[in-house]
């Protein structure tokens, strides 16, 4: 188990620089003098050429590049444009309700998910069919924005079952920070219940019809044993695969799901620093969510090895 | 002969399609929306931009059939100028991602070898990034407006057909009549292009229906967040930003254009799915 953990991690390096160097490309494609972006019209040319210096521009792309990479792999996001603060402390003090958010939204989407993937399976167009279809076509219509606006006036605004502003309870509250949790995690979590219902239920359906739960089922198995111990096996790994694919989209919709709900977090970090342009930051971010992304990706990996004895981790 | 094939094939596509109904409900969706950017500026009974400072946030009335925000504008006619804006830039941009991927990913799936683990590899990379996320930067840094957002989306749209494509022609480049075509010495360009992209249009379509989805949410999106077609234009997502400002006051200025969202999102989903249905009828529905 350990060597298996060593080679993903050794697999994960070259994803992490590749994903890295995305970052750098992107936050450098600014047409024109990036400094002039950020400064506007109005600057004048001493001040352009000293924030050209604090942030390095005036240097040659690969020695950009290079200080880039040092920097990040050094663990160090350098210093915000406007606040002047380490983009890092900034972040951590943010990052554990993104977390938060995104960790009870996975799994809203798995425990919605799976058994009504696993109900509409059992019969064909049959009720809970029906019901799997309208919420995964309802999770995968609705933008984030709006559903969490229709989830804000309906349950916080008209009924009051939920506070309209998610604020950063302290840990010493768990009810409160529960409360305020409930309606993004459920908001953020409805695209990945539509996902996970989809996989399952295609998943099932082809386990169900294979043969040796035909042979079960005329061996007289009970029904209940049939379906999770023949079939839903076998939809673990599409199902961790799906999970894997689409932790990208929860947490691109968590950006909006802290905007609508005003909840601190990382997404709210980002909309500041589009509004200050305060381009240091909005780099610190990306190579953020470069990490989350090959954190994402190994420990799906180590997932495969948990739910999968034929995928070798030794 | 292949007349006649080719009508069994489409009637049996049509038979598939229709029966489940979906197909028919999403492309009424569609096309009404269609028909509504298309006829805004004959069906919208006021000004998208005229400002009315006495008849600000007004309830939905006979004059302004879903009231007015907060500078007197009709929001009726805001939202069916909206949808050109939204329309516009999802077709536009799955159009540019389609001409792009669908190029990249044959090359890279019929070529094969070094030349696919380079591409494959830098397409894993950039499809790992989640999608909205890189959208924002590219506006971010472009600066927003109509032309940036179109391409913003475009690039966010490569990857998922670079994929579809690759996948597709690996699969085709086996089959005996590209061998013909080689032994017939037609020129690489020509065998990937007139013969095997025909050959492929099926995924292509599936795949574009379920993008021009994403990219229709991802302008709505961004436009929310601020980063759309400057203001005073009317954008779908722009309107219901205008209105969360407001949500207390008039719900009605969020909801509304909200609808006109989902209206179209579910008319794509539906043309999507029921597109995926009828080109694999392996497929478990």
């Amino acid at each position: 188990m350990i060597r298996y953990l060593a080679t993903r991690l050794l697999y994960a390096l070259p994803t992490l620089l590749a994903v890295l160097t995305l970052v750098f490309v992107l936050v450098r494609i600014v047409p024109g003098d990036p400094a002039l972006v950020i400064m506007g019209d109005q600057a004048t040319p001493e001040a352009l050429r000293d924030l050209r210096e604090r942030i390095g521009l005036h240097l040659p792309i690969w020695q950009q590049y290079l200080a880039f990479m040092g920097q990040v792999m050094s663990g160090d996001l350098g210093r915000s444009l406007i606040t002047n603060r380490p983009i890092l402390s900034d972040v951590a003090a943010v990052l554990p309700f993104t977390i938060e958010l995104t960790v009870a939204a996975l799994a809203i989407g798995i425990v919605g998910g799976v058994p009504l993937g696993v109900l509409a399976a059992r019969r064909r167009d049959g009720l809970w069919d029906w019901i799997a279809r309208i919420v995964s076509l309802t999770g995968l219509s609705f933008p984030a924005f709006v559903s969490g606006i229709l989830m804000l006036l309906a349950f916080a605004i008209h009924f009051h079952w939920f506070p309209v502003i998610s604020r950063g309870w302290p840990l010493t509250d768990p009810i409160e920070r529960l409360r305020s949790l409930a309606l993004p995690a459920l908001n953020l979590g409805l695209i990945m219940i539509a996902y996970v219902t989809r996989v399952t239920r295609s998943g099932m359906l082809k386990a169900l019809s294979e043969d040796y739960v035909r042979t079960a089922r005329a061996k007289g198995v009970p029904a209940r044993v049939v379906v999770w111990r023949h079939g839903f096996r076998n939809v673990l790994i599409p199902i961790v695969t799906v999970i894997g694919l689409y932790f990208g989209v929860l947490i691109g919709n968590s950006v909006l799901t802290e905007i609508v709900f005003n909840r601190p977090g990382l997404g709210k970090l980002i909309i500041g620093a589009l509004e200050k342009r305060d381009y240091t930051m909005l780099q610190g971010l990306m190579v953020i969510y470069a990490f989350i992304i090959v954190i994402v990706n190994l420990v799906t990996d180590l997932a495969y090895g948990l739910v999968d004895p034929r995928v070798k981790t030794t | 002969m292949t007349t006649t094939a080719a009508a069994v094939r489409s009637n049996a596509f049509l038979g598939r399609a229709t029966r489940s109904g979906a197909l028919v409900i999403g492309v009424a969706l569609v096309v009404i929306t269609i028909a509504a950017a298309l006829l805004a500026p004959w069906l919208a009974p006021h000004d998208p931009n005229e400002q009315n400072v006495i008849d600000k946030l007004v309830s939905p009335n006979a004059t302004y059939w879903l009231g007015t925000d907060t500078f007197g504008r009709d929001v009726f006619s805001r939202i069916l100028w909206g949808a050109r804006i939204s329309l516009l830039v999802g077709f536009l941009s799955t159009a540019i991602g389609i001409g792009i991927g669908v190029a990249i990913g044959i090359v890279a799936g019929y070529f094969g070898g070094a030349v696919d683990r380079w591409i494959s590899g830098a397409n894993d990379v950039l499809m790992s990034f989640p999608q909205i996320i890189m959208g924002i930067i590219l506006v971010a840094v472009l600066g927003p407006s109509l032309n940036n957002l179109v391409i913003a989306i475009a690039v966010t749209a490569i990857p998922a057909f670079v994929r579809v494509a690759r996948g597709s022609t690996l699969a085709m480049k086996e089959r005996d009549f590209v061998d013909a075509c080689r032994a017939l010495g037609y020129s690489h360009p020509r065998i990937m292009f007139a013969h095997i992209l025909p050959n492929i249009l099926d995924e292509i379509t599936v795949m574009g229906s379920l993008w021009l989805a994403t990219a229709i949410r991802t302008e709505a999106t961004l436009s929310f967040i601020g980063l759309g077609a400057p203001p005073p234009t009317a954008t779908w997502g722009g309107l219901v930003r205008e209105g969360f400002d407001n949500l207390l006051d008039s719900p009605g200025l969020s909801i509304y254009p909200s609808i006109a969202i989902l209206i179209v999102m579910v008319g794509l989903n539906l043309i999507g799915d029921g597109l995926r249905d009828a080109t694999d009828p392996r497929a478990p529905t």
